[in-house]
């Protein structure tokens, strides 16, 4: 299971746009890496960021080679009303990965 | 007077560039920049399609002079009034010399109330960075950045 830390605002007004912050610890191998024997690293990264809120998709993300490892991604929503927001990583070889954060709409 | 420590810093610095340098001019095909401009146009007419690419609204923000290419702060932000009428679809964004043009492809809608990501990229070499908003209206807009990168992400493989 990989490392998640997730930012967002605990409490935020009816209709406020929130930034999300999201970080993932993996190594983003590119697949283009040679290891000393000249060898072909292969590639292993995440490919996929969806986010949830209450069950209705807000953002999704397509993630390529050239995005830095550990995986930071920053984007916005607007905060409609009580609930959870779940965000689900998944990449190459099985990788998936979920975080919960809940959030109080006033 | 040059101490040992910064005598070695230099020596084994441009002994590393050197062996790159090499190793890269023997692994890269000789019409690689040709190879690079098509598939980086390649990449942006898969999302664009047939549709006109007109410059503005989007703002891609990042150093212009990176000094390390494997994690460079990149943002994107569109002028957009994210409403259901009105709303960026998608953003992408593509680097003209790394091995693959794409870096990323976000999908928002109104309910992001704001067209604005970030993220860490990567970028091999010197050359132009392009980001690509796809409007509700079936609209692309785009803005393009040069760069400058001293420290390549990949270099040190021999594959820019």
């Amino acid at each position: 299971m990989a490392r998640v830390i997730v930012n967002l605002p605990k409490q935020a007004r009816r209709g406020e746009v929130i930034e999300i912050r999201t970080l993932v610890g993996h190594d983003m191998e590119t697949g283009f890496r040679r290891t000393q024997l000249g060898e072909l690293i292969p590639r292993n990264i995440i490919s996929r960021l969806v986010c949830h809120y209450n069950g209705v998709e807000v953002f999704r993300a397509e993630l390529h080679p050239a995005i830095a490892a550990n995986p930071l991604l920053t984007f916005t929503t607007v905060a409609t009303e009580s609930g959870s927001l779940v965000f689900r990583w998944s990449g190459d070889h099985g990788f998936t990965t979920t975080h919960t954060a809940t959030i109080l709409v006033v | 007077m040059t101490s040992r420590r910064a005598f070695l810093i230099r020596v084994c610095g441009a002994v590393s560039v050197a062996a790159a340098g090499t190793a890269a001019e023997a692994q890269l095909p000789p019409n690689i920049a040709a190879l690079r401009k098509a598939a980086i146009e390649e990449a942006v007419r898969k999302v664009v399609g047939g549709a006109r690419l007109r410059r503005g609204r989007v703002k891609l923000e990042l150093p212009p002079l990176i000094e390390n290419g494997n994690a460079v702060p990149l943002s994107v932000t569109v002028a957009s009034p994210m409403t259901p009428a009105d709303h960026v679809k998608a953003i992408h964004v593509f680097t003209e010399k790394n091995p693959q043009p794409n870096v990323i492809s976000a999908w928002l809608g109104p309910r992001a109330g704001r067209a604005a990501i970030s993220m860490r990229a990567r970028i091999a070499d010197t050359g132009t960075v392009i980001a690509i908003a796809q409007m509700s209206d079936g609209s692309f807009w785009s803005d393009r950045v040069e760069v400058v990168v001293t420290l390549s992400a990949c270099l040190e493989d021999g594959l820019i």
